[in-house]
């Protein structure tokens, strides 16, 4: 059996220069209590000045960043967006309570279905539960009102981020995936997006749109 | 010595072919440019190296362990773990997984250790329609070529020869639509590929790393080909070797800061999706079932050996980038999965020493790939290993005879100077009219491209006992 075969093979090599015993005390140590790796210095800074290092990376990423001061502003923003992209006013959308508690009867000229997307939807809006400054990374945790395929199938990627949710790196940001899990472990997936989707594959040239967006917008909300 | 002559052949044709030293002159203004100006922008990148280079050695070295831990949290969350010894024990688990979800078409994101074991051509054999969806490697496919680096497989292709390939393989479309931009081309295989993505009853993809402690595999793409390979069909397989494991998130990060950097000079990849288990109980997307494979396909035999420093890779591709000698040829002419210096330490042990110990013969011994290296393997070291059993093997026994002829007269001050004394007389007399030679006999190579300076017709040594007599005067 492959199992037996695999462990056995690494056991006789890892055995001469530390017994079991020794390697299960190790490998316990370091699950129960994780490593605490350097933080970087151009995140130690405070909360306002986090944000604007993260509004500097979504800009050097190429993507869109529409800030607005409340979430009730959130709807008449992303029409706007749409109009300006020369894109259809419709919006696949995702669930949870921050998003069904938009004020979707105001929505006027923009069409909503909620749900995972289907072929041919061309915006997709999903909520991030942290922004990373470090590197103006969205992180996104599926699940039944977050569907993944959101930020993945459509066209144009919408993501809503609240200015309070904007961390230093990506440590802080799974304290607020587990904090919103209820410390359940980790969602289906976790994904962390930084920027739209990209190619330097031909003539190493980067294009923009590969499989996933083309786009990427990051609605900022002040005070959510 | 140790020479190979499908290397040097391979070698030759490379450094002949215009198209691909074209596509090679992009590299150092690409990915080292890059990579050097997020160092320069990280004061803790060297720290960073070493941690992640202090998290691979302990994952290492307790890998019995993790691996059982991780098996354990995958089955926890609904994953079914599989063993494979060898490629092919994997490949007939991947096989059975596709034939019982009834599969037809299978899309796959991009993986190195599925090069290795060749995957896409078994489950072809089995009448699959295999795709790669990652553009360079779909580029690959459709070419009937095998990647040439590791993060940008097709780097060999331009993009004139792309929109040759694309006219061939999609004769449905229009034949006088416009490909002479990239942007074209990426469009079109963007068309091409989404109908893939939906038609697709199984999904593979590797993983850039496990995580032990939650059961998750981690995988990066700047496409999101990954995303829409594992999200969209209803089986997800993550096949990966066992060296992938480690330990914790906490530490995935520390890799993952040093992973993109050192690969294409990003700060981070576009999408980093940490992927734990099928689709939860109240989910509306995702797929229905997950299946990881670990692959050993002989890792847990290097554990044990001299080169166990060679499984911290984390398949950046930066010793590739830096290396001269990759720069020059190309990852084809070494005729393996792994080119560069880390394929030249790799493949020897994953294929066999007789059939690709040579491969360290490739390399210049500058250091550069180990001073990029994000988890600061000593490949120089390790490829002078290779050396050593190259030239021990039957076909260097010319070698053999040369260095011990050598050895004889190094040891030997005396002897030395009576054999090379007349030798550089005579050179020196031959030469002293141009200064130079334009040919020379048994160097050859050396001269069909530049000339031989003349030496001034006495030893350094003579020089220098002369120099010292005059200054004791």
């Amino acid at each position: 059996m492959s199992r037996d075969r695999i462990l056995a093979s690494i056991r006789s090599a890892l055995e001469p220069r530390e017994r079991e015993p020794a390697r299960r005390r190790a490998a316990r140590d370091r699950l129960d209590h994780p490593a605490e790796h350097l933080s970087l210095a151009r995140t130690r800074l405070p909360s306002a000045d986090l944000i604007t290092l993260f509004k500097a990376h979504i800009a050097a990423l190429g993507a869109d960043l529409i800030d607005v001061a409340a979430s009730a502003e959130i709807l008449g923003a992303i029409a706007g967006y749409l109009k300006a992209c020369q894109q259809p006013l419709r919006l696949r959308a995702g669930s949870d309570p921050f998003l069904s508690g938009l004020p979707w009867d105001l929505a006027g000229e923009l069409a909503v279905d909620h749900g995972p997307a289907r072929a041919g939807d061309s915006a997709g809006l999903s909520r991030a539960v942290a922004g990373v400054a470090e590197t103006g990374t969205l992180v996104l945790a599926s699940g039944p009102h977050n569907p993944v395929t959101l930020a993945f199938v459509p066209d144009t990627h919408l993501v809503v981020v609240r200015g309070e949710t904007i961390v230093p790196g990506y440590e802080q940001a799974a304290e607020f995936v587990r904090a919103e899990l209820g410390g359940a472990g980790l969602p289906r997936t976790l994904n962390l997006v930084t920027g739209a989707s990209r190619t330097g594959d031909i003539g190493g040239k980067i294009v923009m749109g590969a499989h996933g967006p083309r786009r990427l917008a990051v609605i900022l909300v002040a005070d959510a | 010595m140790g020479r190979n002559p499908t290397f040097e052949a391979n070698a030759a044709a490379a450094l002949a072919d215009s198209a691909l030293q074209r596509a090679l002159a992009d590299v150092p203004a690409g990915f080292v440019a890059g990579r050097a100006r997020v160092k320069a922008a990280l004061p803790e990148f060297d720290a960073l190296r070493r941690s992640g280079r202090d998290i691979r050695d302990h994952t290492l070295a307790r890998l019995d362990v993790y691996l059982e831990e991780f098996e354990r949290n995958a089955q926890a969350v609904g994953t079914a773990v599989h063993w494979a010894t060898s490629g092919s024990v994997a490949a007939e688990i991947i096989l059975d997984i596709c034939r019982s979800a009834g599969a037809r078409t299978v899309t796959k994101s991009k993986s190195m250790v599925s090069e290795e074991i060749g995957l896409r051509a078994r489950l072809e054999a089995a009448a699959l329609d295999v795709v790669e969806t990652d553009l360079g490697e779909y580029i690959v496919q459709i070419r009937g070529e095998t990647p040439s680096h590791l993060i940008a497989p097709a780097i060999h292709v331009g993009a004139a020869d792309v929109a040759a390939d694309f006219r061939k393989r999609h004769s449905q479309l229009a034949a006088d639509r416009d490909l002479s931009t990239p942007e074209a081309l990426v469009a079109e295989a963007r068309g091409v590929l989404r109908e893939k993505f939906h038609a697709a009853e199984v999904g593979i993809t590797g993983a850039n790393f496990l995580i032990a402690a939650t059961g998750s595999a981690i995988v990066v793409t700047n496409e999101g080909n990954a995303d829409l390979t594992m999200s969209l069909p209803k089986v997800h397989i993550v096949l990966a070797s066992i060296d992938k494991l480690v330990p914790t998130l906490a530490d995935a990060w520390v890799l993952l800061r040093l992973l993109a950097r050192s690969a294409t000079g990003q700060e981070f990849t576009a999408y980093t999706t940490i992927a734990t288990g099928p689709r939860r109980a109240a989910d509306r997307d995702g797929p229905e079932a997950c299946h990881v494979i670990l692959l050993d396909n002989g890792r847990s035999e290097l554990l044990g050996s001299e080169l166990r420093d060679v499984l911290r890779c984390i398949r950046c591709g930066a010793c590739m980038n830096h290396c001269p000698v990759y720069c020059a040829v190309g990852g084809h002419a070494y005729g393996s999965v792994y080119a560069g210096p880390i394929g030249a330490v790799l493949t020897p042990a994953l294929v066999g020493a007789s059939e690709a110990a040579h491969l360290a013969q490739a390399s210049t011994f500058c250091g550069r790939c180990e001073e990029v290296c994000p988890v600061e393997i000593p490949l120089v070291s390790l490829m002078r290993r290779w050396r050593e059993v190259s030239l021990a093997q039957p076909s260097a026994r010319w070698s053999r005879a040369v260095l011990r002829g050598w050895a004889f007269l190094a040891e030997r001050p005396r002897a030395y100077r009576f054999v090379v004394r007349p030798i550089i007389a005579a050179l020196g007399a031959l030469g002293a009219a141009r200064g130079t030679f334009r040919s020379l006999p048994l160097a050859g190579r050396w001269t069909r491209h530049r000339d031989f300076p003349a030496p001034s017709g006495r030893t350094f040594q003579d020089l220098w006992a002369r120099q010292q007599r005059e200054r004791q005067r």
